[in-house]
């Protein structure tokens, strides 16, 4: 089998991994959507007290919360990705199987985070967002080139994301529980990345800070090339320099973790 | 809660879980847990007994890891503050949110908190529930003598989870002492009141989350709309959502009760809906209802329990 048709292989075992669980599909997107409606209406509050906050008009904040319902578990939000499953192969030693495979560890999970990522955008993306676009009024684009921009600013979020979850599943070769470190995650996460509120929200020093960080890419990048707020290529070049900073750092401690890796037994 | 209780599930002949592979702690208790006779309330002292064993040895098992403890503790308490640094971030940017002040926002959120904290504490391993179903579990749950609520809820008890409670405990210590409002002895009272019963609504959103899963299994993610969903909600002021939303929680699922109800009464305000005054006290009978009923919905759960595989 060649290189490529691995991936491939692999990335479909990804997304038919996740598409095998219907209703956890559909419970989880009726979650989002509950929140989204949540969301909403503080979003309305917020924006009737001052209008064109953060660049924004109404309708638009609007589109960001439930782009962000839409991105919740594309972008790995809200729960754990396949950083759990890694941490626990890690722990037990499982690790050495994967390693004398031959096919590269990081290529391979990113294989399989791809394809749970494509699942999850159709599975659990596409609702929430429609329902979104029923009961309220959006600032959603009409051209299909629109559109496009915004898939491959997601494509590219989902790779940042990758990217970070990978860098710090591979910690557990030194911590050995990632429990904290996960946590950690998941919570500069849940707070830079705009989940909370869009990131041109945040006050002075912050805001500047956050839209700097790698975060950014996963939903306030989307949003933005959505909505028309940001430039498509400057966006795409800010989420792939990060897609391959990370990437590449998570190569080093892959290599540096490797060679640490003691097999017990004979 | 455990108090709900109700349940005759199966109970096991004194010799019958020495078959299960594993030894656990409620099983070297399980002398102490068989005890006669079997008056009305032996069943909610059974309950409460086997609550307390199952979350004395989870607590003593957490803290043989002391410095684990302490940072998940403070993961709790930092997570669960990422919602008010959201209300704390909005108000840097506006005065007032669909009319409210920020201490007044900061009361409501606080109430809820402290609310939603106690439940989590106490049976917030209720959602565990549908991955026990699933992967058939429960079975050993049910063999052992003592009430399933009582084991599903201390199960996996996490006193991390006072993370959560302290932080809301911080936020309305904030707003009780800054709000410019009258205190009077009954606003006083009504605070405490409002934790309590809303910990009972939310025990009772829990208990039928849980029963729901027996059905749902996979599903089980639905229940966080209704639990942490509606804790979200209950952070801001009801006049921000729309009317149909705001009748939903008050008569359909009552989470309304745990603190929008009773805290427009302490804060003077009008509430959205055209309600009686008097409404603003009835809280702890709507938790003593919702309790009761989450016992029922509970029992029906247990009673559809088909074990696992094919």
């Amino acid at each position: 089998m060649g290189t490529g048709r691995l991936y491939v292989a692999v990335a479909a075992g990804g997304f038919r991994r996740y598409a095998t669980y219907r209703a956890a599909t559909a419970a989880g997107v009726f979650t989002n959507t509950v929140f989204g409606f949540i969301l909403a209406y503080t979003y309305i509050a917020l924006w009737a007290e001052k209008p064109h906050l953060g660049g924004y008009d109404e309708a638009q904040a609007l589109t960001y919360v439930w782009v962000g319902q839409a991105m919740f578990a594309v972008m790995v939000l809200g729960s754990n990705g396949f950083e759990a499953d890694l941490i626990e192969r890690i722990r037990t030693g499982d690790i050495a199987i994967d390693l004398y495979r031959p096919a590269d560890l990081q290529a391979w999970w990113l294989a399989a985070d791809t394809g749970r990522a494509l699942f999850q955008l159709l599975g659990r993306g596409v609702f929430p967002m429609a329902c979104g676009a029923l009961f309220f009024d959006l600032a959603l684009p009409t051209d299909l080139l629109t559109w496009a921009a915004c898939l491959v600013a997601i494509a590219l979020g989902t790779v940042v994301s990758f990217a970070i979850r990978y860098i710090v599943a591979l910690c557990a070769f030194w911590l050995m529980d990632g429990a904290g470190a996960m946590q950690l995650t998941w919570l500069g996460g849940m707070f830079f990345s705009g989940m909370l509120l869009p990131l041109n929200v945040f006050p002075g020093a912050l805001g500047e800070l956050a839209r700097l960080l790698p975060w950014s890419a996963l939903l306030q990048a989307p949003a933005d090339v959505l909505m028309g707020e940001a430039d498509p290529l400057s966006t795409f070049a800010f989420q792939a320099g990060w897609a391959v900073v990370l990437l590449a750092v998570g190569r080093m401690i892959q290599s540096a973790a490797t060679r640490r890796v003691v097999v017990q037994g004979g | 809660m455990a108090e709900t209780e109700q349940v005759n599930e199966t109970r096991a002949t004194p010799g019958s879980h020495s078959s299960h592979g594993s030894r656990s702690p409620q099983e070297a208790y399980g002398e102490d847990l068989w005890p006669g006779p079997y008056g009305p309330y032996s069943r909610l002292r059974d309950g409460l007994r086997a609550y307390r064993m199952i979350a004395a040895m989870w607590i003593r098992s957490t803290m043989a890891y002391r410095a684990s403890f302490a940072m998940t503790a403070f993961g709790n308490f930092a997570a669960t503050s990422f919602d008010f640094l959201t209300i704390l971030l909005m108000f840097s940017q506006v005065d007032e949110l669909g009319g409210y002040s920020l201490p007044e926002v900061a009361f409501l959120y606080g109430v809820v908190g402290v609310a939603f904290g106690l439940t989590d504490l106490v049976i917030g391993s209720m959602d565990r529930l549908g991955s026990r179903v699933r992967d058939g579990t429960l079975d050993t749950l049910l063999v052992r003598p003592a009430p399933v609520l009582a084991q599903v809820a201390a199960d996996k008890f996490a006193l991390r989870r006072l993370g959560r409670i302290a932080q809301g405990l911080f936020v309305l210590g904030y707003a009780v002492a800054v709000l410019d409002i009258a205190w009077t002895p009954l606003k006083v009272l009504m605070v405490p009141m409002m934790v309590l019963s809303g910990a009972m609504i939310f025990g009772a959103v829990f208990v039928a989350g849980g029963a729901f899963q027996f059905v749902a299994q996979d599903a089980s993610e639905v229940q966080n709309s209704f639990t942490y969903g509606g804790g979200t909600l209950l952070q801001y002021p009801p006049s921000i959502f729309a009317k149909e939303l705001v009748r939903g929680v008050t008569f359909v699922v009552p989470l309304a009760f745990v603190n929008w109800v009773p805290a427009l009464y302490v804060l003077g305000r009008p509430y959205p809906l055209d309600l009686p005054t008097w409404v603003a006290f009835t809280p702890p009978l709507v938790g003593a209802g919702c309790c009761v009923l989450a016992g029922l919905v509970w029992r029906a759960g247990l009673r559809s329990y088909r074990s696992t595989g094919s």
